[in-house]
């Protein structure tokens, strides 16, 4: 057990991107018939070090070396052919092809799809995975996609495989499956690398542990001997309180009235089916569901960018007085006086412009403010100014575009601009996806006084641990329609995760 | 322990360049252009090499009437330059510069020619230009339409455009040939000079060249601090996320195109009632390609386009000159040009990428 044969040895590993120093002189082990957790803050160079593994990034200095011996790995092929196999956070599949035509797509030699099909039942019965070869990939669950990279890896012969946060876009029951099948795999003495910010997941998966921080290897432990507190100390540098609070809502009152929303995609297919609900101030009200759910839908629908089929959207005033929001556009909302910030999921691609530094990113919002022609930058330099004070942003400065910027300070740039607005209403999707454990829980304690300050939180969520701590009550989608609400305190993410796959959890199960 | 072998090189992308070191490296193209040309000049002819660079300074700078010509040259490039650079900014590829001035160019002959007899003329020239800048926005608001309701390709349509346009003053060049038969217009008004642009005192390209200065300074200020300027960069970095702060999205494309081609068609004006006085389909000179490239070089920054411009219009002058002193034909300017630009356009390569060499091993 003590040393079981290093299957890769990363020797001195330097990576430079311009000025930035990615990886600073790592050195480390991955062993066969082990999973190693790999773990670190956002920017600690965790996928970095692994690119360079899988054929991506070249490293500037030092040496890999695969079972004793000294490699190069130029490409991606290369990689393959020393049995590394990488399975991204975004699946590389081509969505009209099968499964087993993914998983043979560029493979050099005469194709002969029944000889690969029955490979692919072998490895799929060895591994116990559960692949349909001859399914679309259009037709495919996430799961199910995520399912076909890990056997398109295994069938070009991997016995060394990273996984990127695979289980981001999970629901619990799909995590405790690819889990046990990651540990058949190591039991078949293949080496496993996993990338997670999931405690939980790492202590109840991971043999061992490697902790990078700033670039720099940090240290390793046994996961039998050490817990989450003490890992998350090392990752951060410094002690960190792994508590949310949910302080009682304070006075609720009706402010937002969802009735009968019902949107279909461009397509024809419904994204919502008649979805109802109420939102009162003071409150954080927590939307779990199966990643494109309807989602995404339903806060585009409240903030004004989603053209929807029927139904209501009505928004209360504290006076009682009425608001109609639907069919309006979200220039009009604002005009109306109601004050409704929405963080989007897609940071770059929606909420903030990536090639504008910090201030021209918080005129977003206030542009057209001012009777001249031209627009007022000294404004959003002070709120630029406070955000990056009051949310301790990293940046070199307030010129800065923000695509430079880490993915956690992107979100709190972000949630900052969204939060000086003094919303009645605030819409958040994935608040704190991908970012690390410290940001987490710098966003998770902003939601929280935001919610003090009596705004009406909607809080779009994927860690069901997360959610059940935060939230006051959850409503869960089911492809597109509402499978109940629950009360947070009294709910566990068993009961989330069943009524996320089945309308009002499956009763009779 | 034997040596694994490391590739040769390999390219990464650079993180941002200092401004001096990317014009440094323009800088160091434009000498190796000219020194590809300088040879390639050499070997055809034989002469002192030396002798094409100064022939190259000559062309722009021989005599005053080449130092006007460079001016007048520059400042046509450098307007059609800035009427495409707010397009460019928001991401709509308009590459119809040449219609929208064509088409601006033709507005201005029909208003000289059928307007002659019936108005004074200071109300001709108010007639040109207001109907060159209308003409211009219509050839380059249709394509703005399309794209913002039906999501057309607008780098087809405006190129499009431009063939229609040419068609277009083919036609009425026929219409209006002078004499009959003679299968171009001439000088139009050449007795009356009726909606020729006032010349200051004796410089014939001044009012030009001053247009465009004054030009250039509102179309940088326009896009870096005006509240539009703003919208079209948004709208350009991001279509949802100006959706997301309210931004009406096709109002912005039409909008921004309406002024687009409207400044195209207004340089076509100044090309026709200004300098040439007369109309053919080929006036415009490539200028509305050209300018593409000015735009995209100053990286959209109006100030940065007047160097940008320069250069071009120096070079290609200079190219022109090594062809007519040494006695060879305009395939040879045109040899020459594209020697220029291949270097100009290479060296965005290396402003943008790394090139890492094998590390020496070290014992």
């Amino acid at each position: 057990m003590q040393n079981k044969a290093p299957a890769v040895e990363l020797r001195n590993i330097t990576k430079r991107f311009g000025s930035v120093l990615a990886n600073e002189g790592v050195s480390m082990e991955i062993r066969r018939g082990e999973i190693l957790a790999l773990l670190g803050e956002n920017g600690s160079g965790k996928t970095t070090l692994m690119n360079m593994l899988s054929g991506i990034y070249f490293p500037d200095e030092g040496e890999i070396f695969i079972d004793g011996k000294p490699v190069v790995i130029r490409a991606p092929k290369d990689a393959y052919a020393l049995g590394i196999g990488m399975i991204h956070q975004h699946f590389k599949l081509v969505d009209v092809l099968t499964a087993a035509e993914n998983i043979v797509l560029g493979l050099k030699g005469r194709l002969d799809m029944k000889k690969a099909v029955r490979k692919i039942d072998e490895i799929c019965k060895a591994y116990g995975f559960e692949v349909d070869p001859k399914q679309k990939i259009y037709d495919m669950s996430v799961s199910q996609k995520q399912t076909v990279e890990i056997v398109k890896v295994l069938y070009r012969g991997a016995d060394i495989l990273i996984l990127d946060e695979p289980t981001a876009v999970l629901t619990p029951q799909e995590t405790d499956k690819l889990f046990k099948v990651l540990r058949t795999m190591r039991d078949d003495g293949k080496a496993i690398v996993i990338i997670t910010h999931k405690m939980h997941e790492v202590e109840s998966l991971s043999d061992r542990v490697a902790v990078l921080r700033d670039g720099r290897y940090i240290g390793e432990m046994r996961t039998a001997d050490s817990n989450a507190q003490e890992m998350t100390n090392m990752m951060v540098g410094h002690p960190v309180v792994l508590n949310i609070d949910r302080p009682e809502p304070v006075n609720p009152r009706l402010r937002l009235e969802v009735r009968d929303l019902t949107v279909r995609s461009e397509e024809g297919i419904l994204k919502l089916d008649g979805v109802t609900f109420s939102a009162y101030s003071g409150e954080i009200l927590g939307i779990a569901g199966i990643s494109g759910s309807g989602q995404k839908e339903l806060l585009e629908a409240i903030a004004g960018l989603q053209p929807t089929e029927r139904g209501s959207v009505t928004y209360y005033e504290d006076s009682g007085a009425r608001e109609q929001l639907l069919g309006k556009d979200p220039l009009k909302i604002q005009e109306m006086g109601v004050v409704l910030s929405f963080v989007p999921e897609d940071r770059l691609g929606m909420g903030l412009v990536g090639n504008m530094d910090l201030t021209d990113n918080m005129m977003l919002r206030s542009f057209r403010r001012g009777r001249t022609v031209f627009t007022d930058r000294s404004t959003p330099h002070h709120v630029a100014e406070d955000v990056v004070r009051d949310l301790s942003v990293v940046t070199p400065s307030l010129s800065t575009p923000v695509r430079r910027l880490s993915g956690g300070n992107v979100q709190k740039v972000l949630v900052g601009r969204e939060i000086t607005q003094a919303p009645s209403v605030l819409l958040t999707a994935y608040a704190v996806r991908g970012l690390d454990i410290n940001s987490s829980y710098t966003i998770y304690d902003l939601i929280n006084r935001q919610k003090a300050a009596g705004v009406a939180v909607i809080y779009v969520g994927e860690d069901l641990d997360v959610l059940v701590e935060l939230a006051d009550r959850i409503l869960v989608l089911c492809g597109g329609k509402v499978s109940g609400i629950v009360d947070g305190r009294r709910t566990d993410k068993r009961q989330i995760g069943l009524m996320m796959t089945r309308i009002g959890g499956g009763a009779h199960e | 322990m034997n040596k694994s072998r490391e590739p040769l090189f390999h390219i990464t992308k650079r993180g941002a360049l200092p401004w001096y070191a990317a014009w440094g490296i323009r800088g160091g193209a434009v000498l190796l252009a000219l020194l590809a040309c300088a040879l390639v000049t050499v070997l055809v002819t034989g002469e002192n090499p030396l002798q094409v660079f100064a022939t190259v300074f000559n062309g722009s700078f021989g005599s005053p009437r080449r130092v006007w010509m460079l001016f007048q040259n520059l400042a046509m490039l450098l307007s059609v330059s800035l009427a495409v650079t707010p397009a460019f900014r928001m991401r709509f590829w308009n590459v119809g510069g040449e219609g929208q001035m064509l088409a601006g160019g033709l507005a201005t002959a029909a208003c000289m020619i059928c307007l002659r007899n019936t108005l004074p003329n200071w109300a001709v020239i108010l007639c040109m230009v207001l109907s060159s800048i209308l003409a211009g926005a219509i050839w380059g608001g249709i394509p703005a339409f399309f794209k913002a309701k039906w999501n057309t390709n607008e780098t087809l349509f405006t190129l499009m455009m431009n063939y229609i346009a040419t068609q277009l003053v083919a036609f009425f060049i026929v219409v209006w040939e002078v004499p009959k038969g003679a299968g171009q217009i001439g000088i139009i008004n050449q007795s009356s000079e009726i909606g020729w642009l006032p010349v200051i005192g004796s410089y014939k390209y001044l009012l030009n060249i001053l247009i465009v200065a004054v030009l250039c300074g509102v179309m940088y200020v326009y896009l870096n601090y005006s509240k539009h300027g703003y919208e079209i960069a948004v709208v350009g970095e991001s279509e949802r996320t100006a959706r997301y702060v309210g931004i009406k999205v096709d109002r912005v494309i039409i909008r921004t195109m309406l002024l687009s081609g409207g400044l195209c068609g207004l340089t076509g004006m100044l090309l026709v009632g200004g300098t040439d006085h007369t109309l053919t389909t080929t006036i415009t000179g490539g200028r509305g390609f050209t300018a593409v490239m000015v735009s995209w070089l100053a990286k959209f920054n109006p100030i940065w386009m007047i160097l940008t411009s320069f250069l071009l219009v120096f070079l290609q002058r200079g190219a022109g000159e090594i062809s007519t002193s040494f006695g060879l034909n305009q395939s040879f300017s045109d040899i020459l040009t594209g020697v220029i630009l291949f270097f100009i356009i290479g060296s965005e390569f290396f402003i943008n990428y790394q090139i890492h060499f094998r590390h020496a091993k070290e014992g």
